[in-house]
C-alpha cells in the first residue's frame, strides 16, 4: 500500500511530530472543533478545550451535481456530469491527468469561473439549493464550501495565527473570540500542539506537511460544510500524507469531503466512495471497495489495475 | 564489469575540448571583457570629475545657505544650494504623492481586472509610449496647459505635476511586473475562503507585492529627482528657500543648469557641488531600493 517512510529522509527529521501515533491523534480529535456549522446552529460559545467532550457528529449537507458541463473557452472539459457526494462521507475522484477531476471540484464552489474564459452549465445542489442560481452570492458559496489546494500555499506575509485568522478577517465574519476560533481551527487540523508556541512566526516557515494542515485550518476557521481537496498530498512526503489522511477521517464527522487524488492507494485508504472519471465523463461511482475489486465498467478495471493512466 | 584505466583515459580524451574550441572560448571571453571595461570608462570618469570638482565646493555653509544671485564678488558671496535641495525634495515628494497612488491603482487594475482585455492592452500601449516621451515634452505640456492656458504664473506644484507625469509610466510598469509575480495560488486560496476579490487584493496580493513595489517607486522618484526639463518652465528658478508649493521654487537640476552657464568660476564650481549632491541623493535612494528588493519574498 503506502511506501514505507524513508528514515533518512530530511522531511522525516524535520517533522518528528508527524509520526502516526494513533493515541495522539485521538486526543487531538477530542478537542477538535465541533465545526463552525454546529456553533452557528446552536449559538453556543466554544468551551475550553480540556473540558470539551468528544464532538458529536454534525450532519453536513450532501452535494448533488446534475448535468454539469464545464468549458474553457470553446473546449468542453466536463461533458455532463451527474454525481452525488453523500453527507459526511469522503468521496474520492480518480482518473488520468486531464480527465476533469479538478475542474469538477472547482465547479462545486464556483472557483472554475475565476479562470478567464471558463464557464459552467448545469446544477450543483447544496441542501437542494443550486449554487449556480442567479440569486446566489458566489462569495457565500465559497464560505460554505471550502477548498484545499495541491500545493500548500499559506499567505507569505502572514504569521501562523494570521493565516488562520485570515479566513475570518477576509470574510468579515464576526471577530469576537478570534483567539479561540483560531485555536479551534488549528486543533481541528491537528496542528495546535506543533505550532501553539510559534503562532507569531511566518506561516511559510513550517514544514510542507504542517503548511498543508495550516491551509486546512485556514479553511476550517470559516466553518465550511463541505471541503474540497485538490490532490492535497501530492506535494507531501509519506508521513505528512498519513497525517492528512488521518485528519480527513476525523473531519468527515463534521463535513462532507470530496478529494481528488492521483494516488489510488490513497483513495482506497480514505474514501467511502470513489468516482472514476475519463475524458470529462464520469465512468462510474460506487463504494470504494467495489470500485477497486468489482468495477462495473471495464475501463475502470483497466485503470485501477494499472493497464493505463 | 570493471573498466580498465585505459578505457577511462580514452573516455576522458573523448570529453576533452578541442584546441580550436578553447581558442574560440578565450577570444569570446576577451571581447566581452573589453566591452565591459569600455562601458565602465565614462562611468568612472563621471564619478572622478564629480568628486574632484564637486568636493571643493562643499562646505557646511554650502548646504545651509541659499544662493544669493550675486555672482561678481567671489566664492564667499555667492551662497550655497539649500533652497535647491529643499525644493527638489518638496517637489519630488508632491510628484510621488500624485503619481504613486494613481500608478499603483492602474497596475492593480491592469493585473487584477483588465488582464488581457482590449482596454487593458490599450492602457499598456499608451503607458509604454509615455515611458518613451522626452521629459521636456511633459514640461512643455504642463507649461501650455497650466501656465499659458490659465494665464497664471510658474508654481512649484505645476513642476510636481510635470514630474508626476514622468513618473507615472515607470510606477505603472514596475507595479504591474511585481503584481504579476504574486502567485495565482494565493489569490485562489483567498477567493476559496469566501473573501471578496477586493479584500483578497488588499490583504493578500498587495502586502505580498509591497517590497517589490517600493523598489519601483524609489527608482521612479530617483528618476524624477534628476530631471531638469520638466521644471525649467513650470517651477522656474529662484534663490530663496520656499515652502510654498504655489510659488516659484528652486531645484537642484535647475540650479545646476543655470550655474554651469555662468562666467564666474566660483558659480560653475557650485554647479559641480550641486551635481555631486544630487548624484549622492539618488545613489542613496537606489541603494535603499536595492536593500528592500533583496528582502522581497518574490523572486
Amino acid at each position: 500500500m503506502m511506501p514505507p517512510p524513508d528514515p533518512g529522509s530530511k522531511v522525516a527529521e524535520m517533522d518528528p511530530e508527524g509520526r502516526p501515533e494513533v493515541h495522539r491523534s485521538e486526543a487531538t480529535s477530542a478537542d477538535a472543533p465541533a465545526g463552525g456549522l454546529r456553533q452557528r446552529i446552536t449559538g453556543e460559545p466554544p468551551t475550553a478545550a480540556e473540558s470539551e467532550p468528544q464532538p458529536e457528529p454534525v450532519t453536513a449537507p450532501a452535494v448533488q451535481v446534475e448535468g454539469l458541463r464545464a468549458f474553457y473557452g470553446d473546449s468542453m472539459q466536463l461533458k455532463g456530469i451527474d454525481i452525488e457526494f453523500r453527507a459526511n462521507e469522503v468521496t474520492a475522484i480518480i482518473g488520468p491527468s486531464g480527465c476533469g477531476k479538478s475542474t469538477l471540484i472547482r465547479c462545486i464552489n464556483r472557483m472554475h469561473e475565476e479562470i478567464p474564459g471558463a464557464r459552467a452549465e448545469g446544477r450543483v445542489l447544496l441542501e437542494g439549493a443550486d449554487v449556480y442560481d442567479p440569486s446566489v452570492d458566489v462569495v457565500a458559496v465559497r464560505r460554505a464550501i471550502g477548498m484545499v489546494f495541491q500545493k500548500p500555499n499559506p499567505f507569505p506575509t502572514m504569521s501562523v495565527f494570521d493565516n488562520v485568522a485570515a479566513g475570518l478577517r477576509l470574510t468579515a465574519r464576526r471577530r469576537e473570540n478570534l483567539n479561540q476560533k483560531v485555536e479551534k481551527a488549528l486543533r481541528g487540523a491537528g496542528l495546535w500542539d506543533e505550532v501553539s508556541d510559534r503562532l507569531g512566526q511566518p506561516g511559510i516557515g513550517l514544514s510542507g506537511g504542517q503548511q498543508q494542515r495550516l491551509c486546512i485550518a485556514r479553511s476550517l476557521a470559516v466553518g465550511p460544510e463541505v471541503i474540497l481537496m485538490d490532490e492535497p498530498c501530492s506535494a507531501l512526503d509519506p508521513i505528512a500524507t498519513l497525517r492528512i489522511e488521518e485528519l480527513i477521517a476525523e473531519l468527515k464527522q463534521r463535513v462532507t469531503i470530496v478529494i481528488v487524488t492521483h494516488n489510488m492507494q490513497q483513495a482506497a485508504r480514505v474514501a467511502d466512495r470513489t468516482a472514476f472519471m475519463l475524458s470529462g465523463e464520469l465512468v462510474e461511482v460506487g463504494p470504494t471497495q467495489t470500485i477497486f475489486t468489482k468495477p462495473a465498467d471495464s475501463r475502470t478495471e483497466e485503470y485501477v489495475t494499472g493497464k493505463f493512466g | 564489469m570493471s573498466s580498465s584505466p585505459r578505457a577511462a583515459e580514452r573516455t576522458l580524451a573523448r570529453f576533452a575540448p578541442s584546441a580550436a574550441r578553447r581558442r574560440r572560448d578565450l577570444l569570446a571571453r576577451r571581447i566581452v571583457l573589453v566591452g565591459t571595461i569600455l562601458a565602465l570608462i565614462p562611468l568612472v570618469l563621471i564619478l572622478y570629475y564629480l568628486l574632484s570638482k564637486g568636493l571643493g565646493a562643499w562646505s557646511p555653509s554650502f548646504f545651509t545657505s541659499d544662493p544669493t544671485g550675486n555672482t561678481f564678488f567671489g566664492a564667499a558671496k555667492i551662497g550655497g544650494i539649500k533652497s535647491a535641495i529643499l525644493g527638489t525634495i518638496e517637489m519630488v515628494a508632491l510628484a510621488g504623492a500624485i503619481a504613486i497612488p494613481i500608478g499603483v491603482g492602474v497596475a492593480v487594475w491592469l493585473v487584477e481586472y483588465g488582464r488581457d482585455g482590449w482596454f487593458a492592452q490599450t492602457v499598456r500601449f499608451f503607458t509604454d509610449v509615455m515611458t518613451g516621451v522626452p521629459s521636456i515634452v511633459f514640461g512643455l505640456f504642463v507649461y501650455i496647459a497650466l501656465i499659458v492656458g490659465t494665464g497664471s504664473s510658474y508654481a512649484a506644484y505645476k513642476g510636481s505635476i510635470a514630474l508626476a507625469l514622468l513618473m507615472l509610466p515607470i510606477v505603472i510598469r514596475a507595479g504591474e511586473v511585481v503584481l504579476l509575480l504574486v502567485p495565482d495560488s494565493l489569490r485562489e486560496s483567498g477567493l476559496a475562503l469566501g473573501a471578496p476579490r477586493w479584500r483578497v487584493i488588499g490583504s493578500v496580493v498587495l502586502p505580498t507585492a509591497v517590497p517589490g513595489m517600493l523598489t519601483g517607486m524609489l527608482l521612479a522618484i530617483a528618476r524624477a529627482a534628476g530631471e531638469t526639463a520638466p521644471l525649467l518652465f513650470t517651477a522656474a528658478a529662484t534663490h530663496e528657500t520656499s515652502f510654498n508649493l504655489g510659488g516659484f521654487m528652486n531645484s537642484l537640476p535647475v540650479q545646476i543648469y543655470s550655474d554651469v552657464t555662468s562666467p564666474t568660476a566660483a558659480v560653475v564650481e557650485r554647479a559641480w557641488g550641486a551635481a555631486l549632491t544630487l548624484v549622492l541623493m539618488i545613489l542613496i535612494l537606489n541603494m535603499v531600493a536595492r536593500l528592500i528588493a533583496r528582502r522581497s519574498r518574490l523572486a
